[in-house]
C-alpha cells in the first residue's frame, strides 16, 4: 500500500492505494471525482486526459504513486465560481459533443492546446493536437470549431491583456 | 496489473542500489510503454523504480555544436527546445511526432532508447546522428548499443542518463506512420556530419530491429540528393513482414521515405 498526496483542483487530497493502483482509478475510486472518464484504458482515446504539473496527460497510463506529490486539474477544477470556464463554455454553444463521454478529455486536451499555442490555432493544428483524444461519435467538426471559438476569444484576451 | 512495488529513486545512485534489491525490477520514466504493458500482464516486475524525478537526467544542453539531451527529458521538452531547434531541427521534428500531445508530456528519449522498440523513432535519430548513450558505467556508441528487437548493450542495473551528438550539418527525418497505431511502420533518420559523413538510419521496417543502408550512405556521400538514391533497390529478404506491410511494401517505403528525407534536410 502507497500512501499518496497531491493537490487536485486546488485542495491538498492523500489516500491509500496500491502501488499498482492507476492515477484514473484514485481520481475516481478514491477521490470520487468521476469526471475523468476511462475509454479505452489503452493510452490511445484520451477520455481520461487531465493535467499534472500544467501538462495534459492520460490519467489511465500513470500509477497514483508516480502522481504523487504533483498538482492536478481535473475537469470538475475548471469551472471558477460557477462560471463556465471558455473552453466549456465554447463547447456547450458550438454543439462540441454528442453523446458526451470523450468531453471531459476534450477540454482537458483543448485547455492544454490553447496554452501550448498561445491562442493561435488554425484547423489543421486542432486538427493534429486531437491525435491523442477519440469521439466514437465521430463529431470532430464541431469538437474542432469549439477549440477554435475558444482559443479565438482566450487569445483575444491575452492580447487585450498585454 | 500484477502487484509491483513502487519506488521513487532520488539519485542515479540511489536507483541503482534500489534495483539491485529488488528481485525482478524495471525503470521505469515516463511510463508510456512499460504502464500500458504491465496493464496488459506483459510485464510483471516486482519492483518499479521511478527515474522521472533526478535532476541530473533532466534537460537539453547545446554548447556550439555539441549536444547533450538528459535521459529523463520528455518528448515534449525535446520538440520545443529553441536551443536544439537552431542546432538539429530534425530531431525536434522528429520529437514532435511521436504519439500524441499527451503521451509526449510523458515518454522520455531515455526510456524510448532503453526499450528499443523496432518501430520506434529515437533509435533511427541515435544511429544516424552517431550519438554516445552515455550510462552511469560508460559510454556506448549508436552503433553498439541497439543490438536487437527490444535488444540493447544495457545491463542488469544499468541507466542511461543522457545522450550525446554532434549537430550535423544537414539532417532530417520522414516517416510513415501505421495508421492506426502512429507508429513507423517505415522511419528514415538521414544525416551529414560536419566532417561530411553520411549516415541513414531505418527503423519500423528491420527485422532485427534499426539499422543502417549503406548502400544509400555510400550514394549519398557522392551526391546529397534525392536522385542519388533512384537506382538504390533496397534487399526485402532482412525486413519484417506483418498484416500491416510486407516486407516487399516495407523495402519501397525505406526508398520513398529516405528520398523525403534527403529533400527535407
Amino acid at each position: 500500500m502507497a500512501k499518496v498526496t497531491m493537490t487536485v483542483n486546488g485542495r491538498q487530497v492523500s489516500g491509500h492505494c496500491d502501488d499498482r493502483t492507476l492515477l484514473v482509478q484514485f481520481i475516481r475510486e478514491n477521490l470520487g471525482l468521476t469526471g475523468t472518464h476511462v475509454g479505452c484504458d489503452t493510452t490511445q482515446c484520451g477520455a481520461c486526459v487531465i493535467h499534472m504539473d500544467g501538462k495534459s496527460v492520460k490519467s489511465c497510463s500513470i500509477l497514483a504513486a508516480q502522481a504523487a506529490g504533483s498538482t492536478i486539474t481535473t475537469i470538475e477544477g475548471l469551472a471558477a465560481d460557477g462560471e463556465l470556464h471558455p473552453v466549456q463554455a465554447a463547447f456547450k454553444a458550438n454543439h462540441g459533443l454528442q453523446c458526451g463521454f470523450c468531453t471531459p478529455g476534450m477540454v482537458m486536451t483543448a485547455v492544454d492546446m490553447i496554452r501550448r499555442h498561445q491562442g493561435q490555432l488554425d484547423e489543421a493544428t486542432v486538427r493534429a493536437e486531437l491525435e491523442g483524444n477519440i469521439c466514437r461519435c465521430t463529431g470532430y467538426h464541431n469538437v474542432v470549431k469549439a477549440i477554435l471559438a475558444a482559443a479565438a476569444e482566450m487569445g483575444g484576451a491575452r492580447v487585450a491583456a498585454e | 496489473m500484477y502487484e509491483t512495488q513502487y519506488h521513487r529513486a532520488s539519485s542515479v545512485q540511489d536507483a541503482v542500489s534500489r534495483m539491485e534489491a529488488a528481485g525482478e525490477g524495471k525503470y521505469v520514466s515516463g511510463g508510456m510503454t512499460l504502464i500500458p504493458t504491465m496493464k496488459q500482464r506483459l510485464a510483471s516486475p516486482s519492483d518499479l523504480i521511478d527515474l522521472r524525478h533526478i535532476s541530473e537526467m533532466q534537460g537539453i544542453t547545446v554548447n556550439g555544436r555539441s549536444v547533450r539531451i538528459g535521459a529523463a527529458t520528455t518528448h515534449y521538452e525535446v520538440a520545443s527546445s529553441a536551443a536544439l531547434k537552431a542546432v538539429c531541427p530534425a530531431i525536434c521534428h522528429l520529437a514532435s511526432h511521436i504519439g500524441d500531445p499527451h503521451v509526449r508530456h510523458m515518454g522520455t528519449i531515455g526510456g524510448s532508447i532503453a526499450n528499443n522498440d523496432p518501430a520506434a523513432d529515437y533509435p533511427a535519430a541515435m544511429l544516424a546522428l552517431a550519438a554516445t548513450i552515455v550510462t552511469n558505467r560508460r559510454e556506448i556508441a549508436a552503433d553498439d548499443f541497439f543490438t536487437g528487437l527490444f535488444e540493447t548493450a544495457l545491463e542488469d542495473s544499468e541507466i542511461i542518463t543522457a545522450v550525446r551528438f554532434d549537430a550535423p550539418a544537414k539532417a532530417a527525418y520522414q516517416k510513415f506512420p501505421n495508421p492506426a497505431s502512429r507508429y513507423a511502420m517505415t522511419g528514415v533518420f538521414v544525416a551529414k556530419g560536419d566532417n561530411g559523413e553520411v549516415r541513414v538510419a531505418v527503423t519500423g521496417a528491420g527485422s532485427n530491429g534499426v539499422f543502417r543502408q549503406a548502400e544509400m550512405e555510400a550514394a549519398l556521400s557522392a551526391n546529397w540528393s534525392p536522385d542519388a538514391l533512384a537506382h538504390i533497390s533496397v534487399d526485402a529478404s532482412e525486413l519484417l513482414s506483418d498484416i500491416h506491410a510486407d516486407a516487399a511494401y516495407r523495402a519501397n517505403l525505406v526508398k520513398v521515405m529516405a528520398k523525403r528525407a534527403v529533400a527535407a534536410a
